[in-house]
C-alpha cells in the first residue's frame, strides 16, 4: 500500500516531465537545442500566476472543464497500477471506471469547448468524439482480454499477472495500447500538439480560450494522462525483478523510455490525414479482437 | 513459441495485406508471408525434414520469396503504378472483413471432425482466415497487380492448411500447385504489362466494358 503511495507522489512530480522528454526528443531528430525537459514546470508556474479571460458567452461549463479534466486525470491515476505495486483504490470491474474517467475527463472538455460557442471549437469537439467512440472499444475490449486470460476484473490483478500472457497477445496488445496511447493524448499520427494551423488540429482547438491557471490545469491534467495511458503500456512489458525499490525505479525509466519511443515515432512520422485516422484506430480493434480470439479459442 | 510466434506473424501479414494501399508493401507482405509459412512447416514438423522434403521446401522458398516478388516488382516499374487507388472493398472494411473470416475459421475449426492429431484450431482458423483474404483480394481490387498477389495469398493459405493439418506427403501435392501458381503468375505478368500497353492502366474493372465491333 504505501508502495502505492510513493508511485502516485511520483507520478505528480515527474509527470510534467513526459512531455519535456518527448519535445527533446523530437528537437534533436530536427537538429535542434529543444527547450529545456523541465520547461513544463517553468510554464505551469508562469501560468499559475497570471489571471484568466472569460468569454461573457461562457457559463459555468466552461471553467467546470479544465476542473474536471485535471480531477479525471488523478482519479484515474488512483486506479492504475505501476511495477512493483499496485493501484491505490482497487475493485472488481474497476478497468470499467478507469476508461470511463478518462472519458469522463474528455467529455467535459469537449463540453467546454462547445460552451465558448465557437464554431471552431466546436469542430474539435466533434472530431473528438468521433476518434473516442471509435477508440473506446479497443481500449475495453484490450482490458477485456487481459481480464479473460487472467481470471480477474482488476487493473491491478490484470497487471500482476501480465508476464504469464502469451507473447503473440502481449505483442497485439501493445500496439493496440500504443496507438490508443496516442490517439488519446493527441500525439502525431491522430493530432499534431504542435500545430495551430486551423483545420488539421483536434486537442489544441478545443482548448484555445483557456488561459492563465485554466491552461496550467489543462496541461497538467494532459501530463499526468500521458502518465497514466503510458503506463497502461509499459506494464505490458513482462518484466519484473520482484524487489520493490528496482521495480519502481525501473518502471520510470521505461516510462521515460516509451517517451522517448513517443518522440521518435513522432520525428518520423507525419500526422496522417483526417479520414485515414479510422483505418489506424480500426487496426487498435482489430489486434485487440485478435488477442480476444487467441485467448478464448 | 517459435510457432507461436510465426501464426501471429502469418495473422498480422494477411491483415495488412487487407489493410494496405500500396502495391511494394503488398508485394513485400506476401514474401514475408510465404517465408513465415514455411519456417511454420519446418518447426511444427517433429522430425528434421528428409532430403526430398527439404528440397521441396528450398523449392518453394527459391519461388514464393525470390522469383514471384522479382517478376512482381518488375511487373510494377514497367507499369509505374504504386498503389490501388479507388478499390471496390475499401482497406477499413476489408480489414473487418478480415476478422470476420478469422471468426469464421475459428467457427469452422472447432465444428470440423478432424483426425484424432494434436491439431491447434486457431493454426487451422489462420489458414482458412488467409485463404478467405486472398478472395478479397481478388474480388475487391481493381489493379490486375493485387488480384495477382490475391492469389498468392490464397496460395499460402492453402500451404499453411496442408503444413497444420498433415505433415509428410502433402508436400508433394503442394509441389503441383506450386507448379500451377507458377505458370500463372508468370502468364498474368505477361498479360498485366499487354493490357497496360494497351489501354495505359490496368484496371480490369474496365475491361467488362469491352465490346466487339
Amino acid at each position: 500500500m504505501s508502495a502505492s503511495w510513493v508511485h502516485i507522489l511520483f507520478a505528480l512530480l515527474l509527470a510534467p516531465l513526459f512531455p519535456g522528454i518527448i519535445n527533446r526528443v523530437k528537437a534533436r531528430f530536427a537538429g535542434r537545442q529543444g527547450s529545456p525537459l523541465f520547461q513544463l514546470y517553468f510554464d505551469l508556474i508562469k501560468l499559475l500566476k497570471k489571471g484568466a479571460v472569460f468569454s461573457s458567452s461562457s457559463t459555468w461549463l466552461f471553467r467546470a472543464g479544465s476542473i474536471v479534466g485535471l480531477a479525471t486525470a488523478f482519479l484515474a491515476l488512483l486506479w492504475v497500477p505501476a511495477w512493483g505495486c499496485t493501484s491505490l483504490l482497487q475493485i472488481q470491474g474497476d478497468f470499467f471506471i478507469f476508461a470511463y474517467l478518462l472519458g469522463l475527463g474528455r467529455f467535459m472538455t469537449m463540453l467546454s469547448a462547445l460552451d465558448t460557442g465557437s464554431a471552431f471549437e466546436g469542430m474539435g469537439a466533434s472530431r473528438e468524439a468521433f476518434f473516442a467512440a471509435l477508440s473506446e472499444p479497443a481500449l475495453l475490449l484490450g482490458l477485456a482480454v487481459l481480464a479473460r486470460f487472467t481470471h480477474t476484473l482488476s487493473l491491478s490483478g490484470i497487471y500482476l499477472a501480465s508476464p504469464t500472457i502469451p507473447l503473440p497477445v502481449t505483442f497485439f496488445l501493445f500496439v493496440t495500447f500504443a496507438i490508443l496511447f496516442l490517439t488519446e493524448n493527441a500525439r502525431i499520427p491522430v493530432d499534431d500538439p504542435n500545430t495551430h494551423l486551423e483545420l488539421t488540429m483536434i486537442h489544441e482547438v478545443m482548448i484555445l480560450d483557456h488561459s492563465g491557471p485554466d491552461l496550467a490545469l489543462i496541461e497538467y491534467a494532459g501530463a499526468l494522462r500521458l502518465w497514466v495511458t503510458g503506463l497502461l503500456v509499459v506494464n505490458l512489458i513482462p518484466f519484473r525483478t520482484g524487489h520493490l525499490f528496482y521495480d519502481l525505479l525501473l518502471c520510470g525509466l521505461a516510462l521515460a523510455g516509451w517517451a522517448v519511443v513517443v518522440g521518435i515515432i513522432e520525428s518520423s512520422m507525419a500526422r496522417l490525414r483526417l479520414n485515414h485516422i479510422p483505418l489506424l484506430l480500426g487496426v487498435a480493434f482489430v489486434l485487440s479482437v485478435l488477442s480476444l480470439f487467441w485467448v478464448v479459442k | 513459441m517459435i510457432t507461436q510466434l510465426l501464426t501471429a506473424a502469418i495473422l498480422l501479414l494477411t491483415l495488412q495485406m487487407l489493410g494496405s494501399a500500396r502495391l511494394g508493401v503488398l508485394i513485400r507482405s506476401v514474401a514475408l508471408q510465404a517465408g513465415a509459412m514455411i519456417l511454420l512447416g519446418i518447426f511444427s514438423a517433429h522430425e528434421l525434414p528428409n532430403w526430398h522434403e527439404g528440397l521441396l521446401l528450398l523449392t518453394t522458398f527459391l519461388l514464393k520469396c525470390l522469383v514471384f516478388p522479382l517478376l512482381l516488382r518488375r511487373a510494377l516499374r514497367e507499369t509505374v503504378i504504386h498503389r490501388e487507388v479507388e478499390p471496390l472493398i475499401g482497406y477499413t472494411r476489408s480489414l473487418f472483413i478480415g476478422l470476420v473470416l478469422l471468426g469464421a475459421g475459428l467457427w469452422i475449426a472447432t465444428r470440423l471432425p478432424l483426425p484424432p492429431k494434436t491439431i491447434n484450431p486457431f493454426q487451422l482458423a489462420i489458414a482458412l482466415a488467409t485463404i478467405g483474404s486472398g478472395f478479397i483480394l481478388i474480388v475487391g481490387r481493381v489493379k490486375a497487380i493485387t488480384q495477382t498477389i490475391g492469389y498468392l495469398v490464397l496460395e499460402n493459405g492453402i500451404g499453411m492448411l496442408g503444413f497444420v493439418l498433415a505433415t509428410g506427403s502433402p508436400l508433394i501435392i503442394e509441389m503441383g500447385i506450386l507448379l500451377d501458381i507458377f505458370v500463372g503468375i508468370f502468364v498474368m505478368g505477361i498479360l498485366m504489362l499487354d493490357i497496360n500497353r494497351e489501354f495505359d492502366h490496368m484496371d480490369t474493372d474496365k475491361l467488362s466494358t469491352l465490346r466487339d465491333l
